[in-house]
């Protein structure tokens, strides 16, 4: 079925992003603003503008019922979700199909296998792919026992959770019943799920994960993303494609990331996320994020390919036109995420309003910018509000346009993440290669500016997606002072 | 509607094969400003215009702002003497730290400086609150749930050392004359 009105249920860079691809292929979009948006860049550059519900999300854009009457009154015939909110959430895929609507996305079942990190462990040691060792425990003596295939240390995880929420890492055996009973209250409060698990601490991690698109026959991967530059479990910068990794590494990754989409029958853009233990040379299979992800730009500078109009093909069930073959990765890519925080206060968060916004232009250089002059930056979402790609020949050609393209970035009216990229970009040790998970924070603290309780790294890794969707009137959305989480 | 990347792309392959330094262009649906710096080229975008609502508001379920004024706190005397604990950022303000679990502090409820008192969900972030000072908890000035701006009172402290008997609940509401 051919899609001709959407609605774009989102916000910020990606509602704007969708918007662009939906303009060039011909698709009137409508998009769902909450009272908080109705005067965004996203709001004025849609084709039309339907009101969601009243600022806070759950009345909004976390709300099943009125993002589907939103579709339904404005007439459109598909619902793209975007990422966090309901993306991966298997109600709206549910409510979509019972009155429908064309759910841009993977299948529900495959949204609710996923969404359960134990059931998702599962299906990636049916296709064949490493994970670290570990499992489900209930209880003290489980634990106990389970420590024998773990060793220690080890990761007490939430099988409903993600983004380091629920997760604690536990040193001594004599932490971990304590620990485990934590995890569990916590997980329970957080994703109604107080199910833990066990998994292998990896001392050095890099996070490192394959785009897959994928018609539910045929699954191609567009490679690989390393993410490991990350504060608390949060993306900061990304690259394609991960620098230093042997070879060997890189392409039994890609297969296995296809082996698993083709054991699910998977259908939609997805990434499967790995953690590579730098010291063994290994790779263990973390989580599946079912959606399209606020770091594809990097992928799309190194394919060509525009990954929302992939998905909105596959969507209206068509099948792939591309072989793997004709996927032809060039270049080296990286991301910044601009964020309206304050590295030099603890990244406090600072909504408020844009008063002067100037991006870097020119070639090799893209922002995705979710504000403009003049522009609200509201306190009820997340603080993304621009993204950066620079594209190179090479890495070093990448990361030196980075560093302009940077120093050509002004936002004045909140504090963002600039300056700190700025420092990052110039840093030795990114501008020689590879860095794991732990990297960020030891810069940070080294620095002074970790603010309160900055954590170095852990081989826990961030980019769980799917618990911005579990958000409701809870605060499930939300993390508190430990660690901001939504998408990756 | 927007102009794409692609358009800006090209008119920057222009521009640069030109000596011009600067390309302010102006329409009813956007403004782009293009400059040659030192370092490379930058670009000022802005989309115009209003968004085109499709159907009149949905749900009119107005937020609850419940933000009482309190500028008539001085015609109390008792008022003059409270100390009000303000949103050091905007955001929603959360009376527990989640549905259904006890209040952090409650009306008559003794508190230190450093007690937390309230969280505000800030980008979501949860921020605690503390109360900045020793006194009782005397009233609360915005509903749970309710969002608040910057610098706005979330509640009033009857500073010192005060037991609880000193101020009944409902004894010194902020609207009250």
């Amino acid at each position: 079925m051919r899609i001709r009105r959407i609605l774009v249920a989102n916000r910020g860079e990606i509602a704007l992003r969708i918007l662009r691809t939906c303009e060039r292929l011909g698709i009137e979009a409508v998009l769902a603003a909450s009272d908080a948006d109705l005067d965004s860049p996203a709001a004025r550059a849609a084709d039309r503008v339907v009101r969601l519900g009243p600022a806070p999300p759950e009345r909004s854009y976390l709300s099943v019922d009125a993002v589907v009457r939103a579709a339904l009154t404005s007439g459109a015939t598909a619902v793209h979700p975007g990422y966090g909110f309901l993306a991966e959430n298997p109600a709206l895929a549910d409510a979509c199909a019972d009155t429908g609507l064309l759910f841009v996305g993977p299948a529900a079942a495959h949204l609710r296998a996923l969404g359960d990190k134990l059931e998702a462990r599962a299906a990636a040691v049916a296709a064949g792919l490493p994970v670290l060792p570990g499992g489900e425990v209930g209880n003290p003596a489980e634990a106990e026992a389970m420590l024998e295939r773990t060793g220690l240390p080890v990761l007490v995880k939430a099988v409903g959770g993600g983004g380091g929420r629920g997760m604690r890492l536990v040193c001594h055996a004599s932490e971990l019943a304590g620990a485990l009973e934590l995890s569990m209250a916590e997980a329970g409060g957080a994703f109604g799920n107080s199910r833990v698990y066990l998994e292998r601490y990896v001392a050095r991690g890099r996070h490192v994960e394959v785009q897959l698109l994928a018609d539910g026959e045929r699954v191609l991967h567009l490679g690989e993303r390393d993410c490991s530059v990350q504060r608390r479990y949060q993306k900061l910068l990304e690259e394609a494609p991960a620098p230093e990794l042997p070879e060997r590494l890189r392409s039994a990754m890609h297969e296995a990331a296809r082996r698993l989409g083709r054991h699910l029958g998977y259908r939609s853009l997805g990434t499967v996320e790995f953690l590579v233990d730098v010291d063994r040379e290994t790779f263990s299979f973390l989580e599946v994020n079912p959606r399209i992800q606020v770091e594809h730009p990097v992928t799309e500078a190194t394919t060509g390919l525009d990954l929302v109009a992939e998905q909105l093909y596959v969507a209206e069930g068509r099948p792939l036109t591309l072989r793997q073959e004709d996927v032809h990765l060039s270049g080296h890519a990286v991301e910044c995420r601009i964020n309206a925080e304050d590295p030099d206060r603890g990244f406090a968060p600072g909504p408020g309003t844009v008063t002067g916004i100037r991006l870097p232009a020119g070639e090799g250089v893209r922002v995705d910018a979710a504000v403009q002059n003049g522009s609200a930056v509201p306190p009820y979402y997340d603080s993304l509000v621009a993204k950066l790609v620079v594209w190179g020949s090479d890495r070093a050609t990448a990361l030196g346009r980075l560093a302009g393209a940077l120093d050509r970035f002004t936002v004045e009216g909140i504090p963002t993440t600039i300056p700190l990229h700025r420092r990052l970009v110039a840093h030795p040790e990114l501008r020689r290669g590879a860095v794991d998970t732990g990297w960020l924070g030891r810069v940070l603290a080294a620095a002074g500016t970790a603010g309160t309780g900055g954590t170095a790294g852990t081989g826990g890794t961030a980019g769980t997606g799917g618990t911005a969707g579990a958000a409701s009137p809870d605060r499930r959305g939300a993390s508190w002072a430990a660690g901001v989480t939504t998408h990756g | 509607m927007i102009l794409s990347r692609e358009d800006v792309s090209d008119i920057l392959r222009v521009l640069d094969a030109t000596d011009y330094d600067e390309l302010h262009l102006e329409t009813d649906r956007f403004v782009l400003r293009l400059r040659r710096t030192p370092g490379g080229w930058t670009e000022e975008h802005e989309v115009r215009g209003e968004a085109r609502l499709l159907a009149a508001p949905a749900a009119a379920e107005l937020q609850s702002h419940d933000q009482r004024d309190s500028g008539d706190a001085g015609e109390d005397g008792r008022r003059e003497r409270l100390h009000p604990v303000r949103a050091p950022l905007p955001g929603v303000f959360y009376r527990a730290p989640k549905p259904g679990a006890p209040p952090f502090v409650d009306v008559g409820d003794h508190v230190e400086a450093d007690t937390v008192v309230a969280i505000l969900e800030t980008m979501k972030l949860m921020n605690p609150v503390r109360a900045g000072t020793a006194g009782t908890v005397a009233d609360f000035a915005v509903a749970d749930s309710a969002p608040a701006v910057q610098g706005a009172v979330l509640l009033w402290l009857e500073p010192g050392g005060l037991g609880p008997g000193e101020l009944g609940p409902g004894e010194l509401g902020p609207g009250e004359p």
